[in-house]
């Protein structure tokens, strides 16, 4: 699985949603389902596919999945999701 | 309107009573003008009371009795653009209040708690163990405070576990199985006052468990007035709680759901302390006047946060008295104070006292 598919895979799983719906226009709070529960669910599932231990203001930052992409690459340099 | 970027890079407990004063009177009489001129409800309300409110510069706000937000649903947003409603327990009432709340609000709320907590927990996320249940968040629509305070507080945690089961019994499973990985690192513990009180020390009292965690922080918060009709002091709450969990430091903390984000930290003397975003004032209700150091009065809360609904001053239903000025020996500055107990009569609506 590329990184891009396993973030996704994350996305649809924390969220419950579809994978259509993960896109670079998904952001926090304007889709129904991103929301403030949901968003622990989804860091909680980041952290373990990217095996990594995200700070609390990037929590808080995190606010879509372009700014997910980006968080990510501060934690792990070798990801690439292009 | 306030500069949100430079505000939130104040120190938390650092401006002195000058320094404070003049942001606060600036910023609150803004917030004043901003919702005299978004909410029809407030401006009718100001009108009433204090027609010529607006005549001189900076004046302190009018402030509005909590209930008012039980009976009224009070917004200075366009309806489509409130995101959440959040409302209080209340119990013993059918009322609960309900506050609007928009995108840029509840994004503050979370931004100035983080800075707070952060104060007394670190900048590190810990594994965290909460006194709940799980489905206490499950109502995604409608949070209750209790919700609210879990929700707000567990982006500090990570391995978040609950230790309480739906029915309130114990989950020993799940809190053995926490100990066991954590019981060396630092911990973060939270609960409402009355749950960890009532379901978790008490219950792993008579069931003669403990779980002596070599370091950690318990943080709790929601009213006392069960406890001290048990007649249970925080002198005896702290003792009684180190007992189950070992020598962790507790920390009380006093906030409401109409002003979520600024809350009031109990610090190392047993004190609570206004941060830089928020202030206090006791009121002696029966003139409104305000009353000195060391007398006991309702407190007012005044917030810099509400924009998205007239709630920035705010007369609580709790009894309280401003102990100091800057001059805590724990080294903090700005008001402290402590919280005496509830107005007589006043209907049970702390945040803990939501489980019979």
């Amino acid at each position: 699985m590329t990184a891009i598919e396993k973030l996704k895979s994350a996305f649809v799983t924390a969220l419950e949603i579809s994978e259509q719906e993960v896109n670079d226009s998904l952001s926090y709070s304007e889709h129904p389902a991103w929301d403030s529960t949901a968003h622990m669910i989804l860091i909680a599932q980041l952290e373990a596919d990217f095996d990594v231990m995200i700070d609390i203001d990037d929590i808080i930052d995190m606010s879509s999945f372009n700014q997910a992409k980006a968080t990510l690459l501060k934690y792990d340099e070798n990801l690439s999701f292009e | 309107m306030a500069n949100w970027t430079e505000l939130l890079e104040l120190p938390v407990y650092q401006l002195n009573k000058a320094d404070k004063k003049a942001l606060f009177s600036t910023e609150l009489f803004k917030l004043s003008q901003h919702h005299y001129q978004s909410c029809l409800a407030y401006r009718r309300i100001i009108d009433a009371v204090e027609p010529r409110f607006f005549f001189k510069e900076n004046q302190p706000p009018i402030a509005l009795a909590a209930n008012i937000f039980k009976h009224h649903f009070l917004s200075s947003v366009e309806q489509q653009n409130i995101a959440k409603i959040t409302t209080s327990s209340g119990t013993t009432s059918a009322q609960v209040s309900k506050i609007a709340l928009d995108k840029e609000n509840i994004a503050r709320q979370q931004r100035v708690l983080t800075k707070i907590i952060k104060q007394w927990l670190g900048k590190k996320r810990l594994p965290m163990l909460i006194i709940d249940h799980p489905n206490v968040i499950k109502d995604k629509r409608s949070y209750s405070a209790r919700g609210v305070g879990i929700q707000g507080l567990s982006l500090f945690g990570y391995h978040h576990t609950y230790a309480l089961n739906e029915d309130m019994s114990i989950n020993e499973d799940a809190i053995t199985e926490f100990f066991s990985r954590y019981q060396n690192e630092k911990v973060f513990i939270f609960g409402f006052t009355f749950m960890v009180w009532q379901y978790f020390v008490k219950a792993l009292q008579n069931l003669a468990r403990s779980y002596p965690f070599k370091q950690g922080i318990l943080l709790h918060s929601g009213g006392w007035k069960k406890l001290q009709q048990q007649a249970v002091s925080n002198d005896i709450f702290k003792q009684q709680t180190k007992q189950v969990l070992g020598n962790i430091h507790i920390h009380n903390f006093y906030g409401m759901v109409e002003q979520t984000g600024t809350v009031y930290v109990e610090c190392e003397q047993g004190h609570l302390h206004c941060p830089v975003w928020s202030d206090i004032q006791i009121i002696n209700v029966a003139n409104m006047q305000e009353l000195p150091k060391g007398e006991r009065g309702v407190i007012q809360v005044n917030s810099l946060l509400p924009t998205s609904y007239p709630g920035h001053a705010i007369i609580t239903e709790d009894i309280g008295i401003l102990l100091g000025e800057d001059d805590c020996q724990c080294g903090r500055k700005g008001k402290y104070f402590s919280v005496l107990g509830r107005i007589e009569q006043a209907q049970v609506r702390g945040c803990s006292d939501t489980q019979n």
